[in-house]
């Protein structure tokens, strides 16, 4: 019995140190990546490079889904804002959910699950291959020319997207309310202009997504960069940039909301 | 950098090595001459790569010296350890492309990641190192699309692109079907004489080594077992070469892993 609680009281203890001990490894990892910055952010070509692959390459999925978004809202509130008799507030509603919200969230999750999880698929692959290896015998830092390009290009990439993914919700608001259900064009657009403000509104939202854009690119270079080389290894460090960046980025936004939104009326 | 043939290239001195709690490498002391070709050999696990890691500075000895060109190498700082590999090629064992680039970039590659060249003079100097390989033809292809023995070869001629002083070869030829053996081998030869270069070989191919090499080096448990010419190799009666030249599957390097007496466990003891 004795045995069986030791067991596991070191098996919790492994667990947590084990825990301790990547987060220490991230901590270095990022700061190594700080230095790398320097000499990569000079190197534009590579950065566009990437921001092409993880950036442009998302367009479609973010302008659907904000698109398809947006329309939901419009039901949605519509139905709520009705019984209020406030049915013209809907472009205010929408809009507010997108760029305080939705856009920069959204967007992170799906960025996660589109972008990121490539990056880490590819970097780890690189390491198992040993290209990163190659790359180091031939004094090439693979940290400034492999990792730290495609972690810009996701701290670059983040606050653009939201932006669509904002511009296009808006948009599918504006389809389903003007158009479907009937609510007057100019106050759908003048309401929206009117109550939603740039610096506590808008600006929020883009910061939060280079927050988010810096959490998530973090993360998928991190988990490809220390991820075992063999098949297993390059799946599970794949699914654990989802999953972590997922959380991470529900976890800052709570905390960036706090931050940002609360005792603001 | 002027060093006369013959001196000193790569020195280890009492080198130890283990990964956590387990030694690799027990006391080496290993000396290559300028311009030499050496083959180390071994079992698998005998410490071999690590040997090519400990020379190239991507891994640190516990215990001991590396001196490559007069420089302690585990002491370099990153910019020097840079500048020291600016010297150092190596050519890996399934060849690391890069496989997003088409072969005339693999090989551009550490052109334009070392020098300003202009583009004009950098396609002349990849077209002259492919040529050496005899793939001027393929340098449009992707890494996916060559063979095995095309894919070291570009390797090779990637490896070799900044003429450096010291070229490593890890397995280069495991893997590969005989021509392509007998190419590589080839090659590495005449570069190693036209741009006297220093080789060292980590292999377990001893036919084809023996061809080439100025020297072989036999690890075994973690320290040189023999260091001697490909002669001797032919004709020596030490029963741990002559199992390895031979590849006989019992000798002082046993058949079966460690483990437990085989009737007990398959019966209960």
């Amino acid at each position: 019995m004795i045995s069986y609680l030791t067991q596991f009281i070191e098996m919790l203890g492994r667990f947590v140190t084990s825990r301790i001990d990547r987060l220490g490894l991230a901590a270095r990892f990022a700061g190594l990546l700080l230095l790398a910055l320097g000499v990569s952010i000079r190197r534009t070509t590579l950065i566009i490079r990437e921001v092409y692959f993880s950036g442009v390459r998302s367009l479609s999925i973010i302008t659907v889904s904000g698109l398809f978004v947006g329309m939901v809202l419009a039901v949605q509130g519509y139905e709520v804002l009705q019984r209020y008799g406030s049915a013209e507030s809907l472009g205010v509603i929408v809009a507010l959910s997108l760029v305080r919200e939705l856009g920069p969230v959204v967007t992170a999750l799906l960025f996660a699950g589109r972008a990121s999880s490539a990056v880490t698929a590819e970097i780890a692959l690189m390491r198992a291959t040993e290209q990163l290896a190659a790359m180091d015998m031939m004094a090439v830092d693979p940290l400034s020319r492999v990792v730290a390009p495609r972690f810009l290009a996701a701290v670059f990439s983040m606050p653009f997207l939201a932006a669509i993914f904002s511009a296009a919700g808006v948009i599918g608001a504006w389809i389903i309310g003007v158009h479907l259900i009937g609510i007057d064009d100019g106050a759908f657009w003048s309401q929206m202009q009117a109550n939603v403000d740039v610096r506590i509104d808008v600006l929020n939202g883009l910061l939060k997504s280079i927050v988010f854009g810096t959490a998530v690119g973090l993360i998928s270079v991190f988990e490809g960069y220390f991820a075992a080389p063999t098949a297993e290894g390059i799946a599970s460090a794949t699914t654990r940039t989802v999953v972590i960046s997922s959380l991470s980025v529900l976890l800052l936004d709570l905390v960036l909301t706090v931050m940002m939104f609360r005792g603001l009326s | 950098m002027t060093l006369l043939h013959g001196s000193e290239m790569i020195a280890l001195k009492d080198v130890h090595f283990s990964y956590a709690d387990r030694p690799i490498l027990k006391g080496i002391d290993l000396s290559i001459k300028k311009g030499e070709i050496v083959a180390i050999m071994g079992g698998s696990g005998s410490g071999k790569t690590t040997l090519l890691g400990l020379i190239s500075g991507r891994l640190k000895p516990q215990s001991g010296s590396v001196f490559v060109d007069g420089l302690d190498v585990p002491g370099l700082n990153k910019a020097n350890l840079y500048g020291l590999r600016r010297r150092i090629g190596m050519l890996f064992q399934f060849g690391a492309l890069f496989t997003d680039l088409s072969v005339f970039d693999n090989i551009a590659f550490p052109y334009r990641e070392q020098t300003s060249l202009p583009e004009a003079l950098i396609r002349t100097l990849v077209l002259m190192k492919l040529e050496a390989v005899g793939l001027r033809g393929a340098r449009d292809l992707k890494p996916a699309e060559l063979s095995g023995g095309m894919a070291r070869r570009v390797a090779l001629a990637r490896a070799v692109a900044l003429d450096p002083s010291v070229m490593l070869y890890d397995e280069p030829f495991t893997g590969l079907d005989p021509i392509s053996v007998g190419i590589i081998g080839r090659l590495i030869k005449r570069l190693n004489r036209a741009l006297g270069m220093t080789s060292v070989i980590v292999t377990h191919d001893i036919n084809e080594s023996l061809r080439l090499v100025d020297r072989v080096i036999v690890l075994s448990e973690g320290k040189i077992h023999r260091d001697m010419v490909p002669d001797d190799v032919r004709t020596t009666q030490d029963p741990f070469i002559r199992q390895f030249a031979d590849g006989l599957p019992d000798g002082p390097v046993p058949f079966h892993y460690p483990g437990a007496d085989y009737v007990s466990e398959l019966f209960g003891a």
